[in-house]
């Protein structure tokens, strides 16, 4: 582990930024290959489950007895079987959801203590640590998000309807990028996410460890940082549209391969 | 003009009313998609939160209208394009333009100029190799499309609104929009159709 520390100074790119663009694709490229047993990603893993494992809140608790849909205490392939809908809160809660809905049952935390926007926010990276760790124990496993309850199936629905909601200054739908094959935005690729081949490919590697920021980061990040650059507003942490999209989008990509922390640019 | 576009108007209230089921899943999702996104630019928040009626109806239908309402789409969205007094500006001031991902998110500065970001989904100057491919290339344009008015008027309305051509394009409807004025889609239209510009020389 402690070798992990000496790749960590990632290069910091302070060029123009489309020349910046074209090196950090490449570089991501060799990343990704140099890292494939060592990812820095797999620090925050770590971080993460002496997170999950440590009591904290009011209630001074550990997490080790939250239910992620297979019972308490199982976090092995749980991620796998996520968004899906839950009796105790009832709702469907995606990965990050379900870790506030814990520590709020389990540690007592209140309203205060979450992060209030998708966005990653430095100041508050218990959730990106405590989502990679969860996640990660279901590495080498196919994505089977369930789409049986009736609060699962509206779900789906609304995050359909939402994935061709056009709205805003630019008429922008996550459609209007995310549904032709084989194009790109500057020089960044953008997945055609309603294919399977294409959806199973990106989906399961979130969350992801991101090379220019040199942090883990969340599906929930993910899709708020398309929205901002969607010219829509703050996508609010744990939301209902949040989960509802990952619902839509799990059934893309379901038989995927769960492959966390991912490398991405 | 106005009685065409009056005549367009009562034509698009006259469709018929979407299934009720859908009706519900519709209430919902504008309910969930309000409910979910707060802060930032207040008018970030409503311009998403409230969809115009092109937008309702392309999300509606995936993009894909039947043909008869496409042609109402882009018959009220031809007759709400305004002209610049001159249709070509400064070539140079459009590369600016388009190389200017900048505006209109929520943590955008309000008031200041926004950027088309052009470059995002076109390639346009030969230079410039950090171009998307979402839309066609202009690479070229003026050389392979022709020089005069009307080009320099076709390639404005294109801009200003692509919908009046292709009732739910990817595009956004710039002018249409207030992304740009119509004195910065000027400048766009110089570097398309300036045979000195970055595109053509």
């Amino acid at each position: 582990m402690k070798r992990l520390w000496v790749l960590f100074p990632i290069w910091v790119f302070v060029l123009a930024p489309a020349v910046a663009d074209e090196r950090l694709e490449a570089t991501v490229r060799q990343y990704r290959e140099a890292l494939k047993d060592a990812s820095p990603g797999e620090l925050f893993v770590a971080m993460g489950e002496e997170l999950f494992r440590t009591p904290r809140g009011p209630k001074n608790a550990s997490l080790e007895a939250c239910d992620f849909g297979l019972g308490p205490g199982v976090v092995k392939g749980a991620y796998a079987q996520l968004p899906r809908y839950f009796a105790d809160t009832d709702r469907v809660e995606d990965l990050e959801s379900r870790l506030m809905s814990c520590m709020r049952q389990l540690q007592g935390f209140s309203e205060d203590a979450f992060p209030h926007h998708a966005r990653s926010d430095p100041r508050m990276p218990d959730f990106e640590r405590l989502a990679v760790y969860v996640a990660a124990q279901s590495n080498g496993m196919k994505l089977a998000a369930p789409l049986a309850h009736p609060k699962e199936v509206e779900a789906y629905r609304i995050g359909e309807r939402l994935f061709y909601r056009r709205a805003g200054a630019y008429d922008f739908s996550c459609a209007t990028c995310h549904m032709q094959q084989g194009k790109r935005i500057r020089l960044q690729h953008l997945a055609q996410l309603t294919n399977p081949g294409e959806a199973q490919g990106v989906f399961p590697t979130w969350p992801a460890y991101r090379v220019a920021p040199g942090a883990v980061h969340t599906l929930q990040d993910w899709l708020a940082i398309c929205y901002w650059a969607a010219r829509h507003p703050q996508l609010r942490y744990g939301s209902e549209a949040s989960i509802a999209l990952q619902v839509f989008l799990a059934q893309s990509a379901n038989g995927g391969v769960i492959a966390v922390p991912g490398v991405k640019r | 003009m106005k009685r065409a576009a009056l005549a367009i108007a009562i034509a698009l209230l006259a469709l018929p009313a979407p299934a009720p089921g859908q009706d519900a899943l519709a209430e919902r999702t504008e309910a969930a998609f309000i409910a979910s996104f707060a802060g930032g630019e207040p008018s970030v928040l409503i311009r998403t939160g409230l969809q115009d009626e092109v937008q309702r109806l392309c999300s509606e239908h995936r993009n894909a209208p039947p043909a008869g309402l496409a042609q109402l789409i882009e018959g009220a969205q031809r007759a709400a394009i305004r002209y610049p007094a001159k249709l070509m500006g400064d070539w140079r001031e459009g590369e600016r333009i388009a190389a200017d991902f900048t505006g209109l998110r929520y943590d955008d500065k309000a008031g200041q100029p926004n950027g088309g970001n052009c470059y995002a989904c076109h390639q346009i100057a030969r230079e410039e190799l950090a171009y998307g491919t979402v839309g066609p290339s202009l690479l070229g344009y003026g050389k392979a499309r022709g020089w005069g008015v009307a080009a320099q008027r076709l390639a404005y309305e294109r801009i200003y609104n692509s919908q009046a051509f292709t009732a739910c394009s990817a595009m956004p409807r710039f002018g249409h929009n207030g992304v740009l004025t119509p004195e910065q889609i000027a400048h766009l239209v110089a570097l398309l159709l300036d045979p000195g510009s970055s595109t053509n020389r």
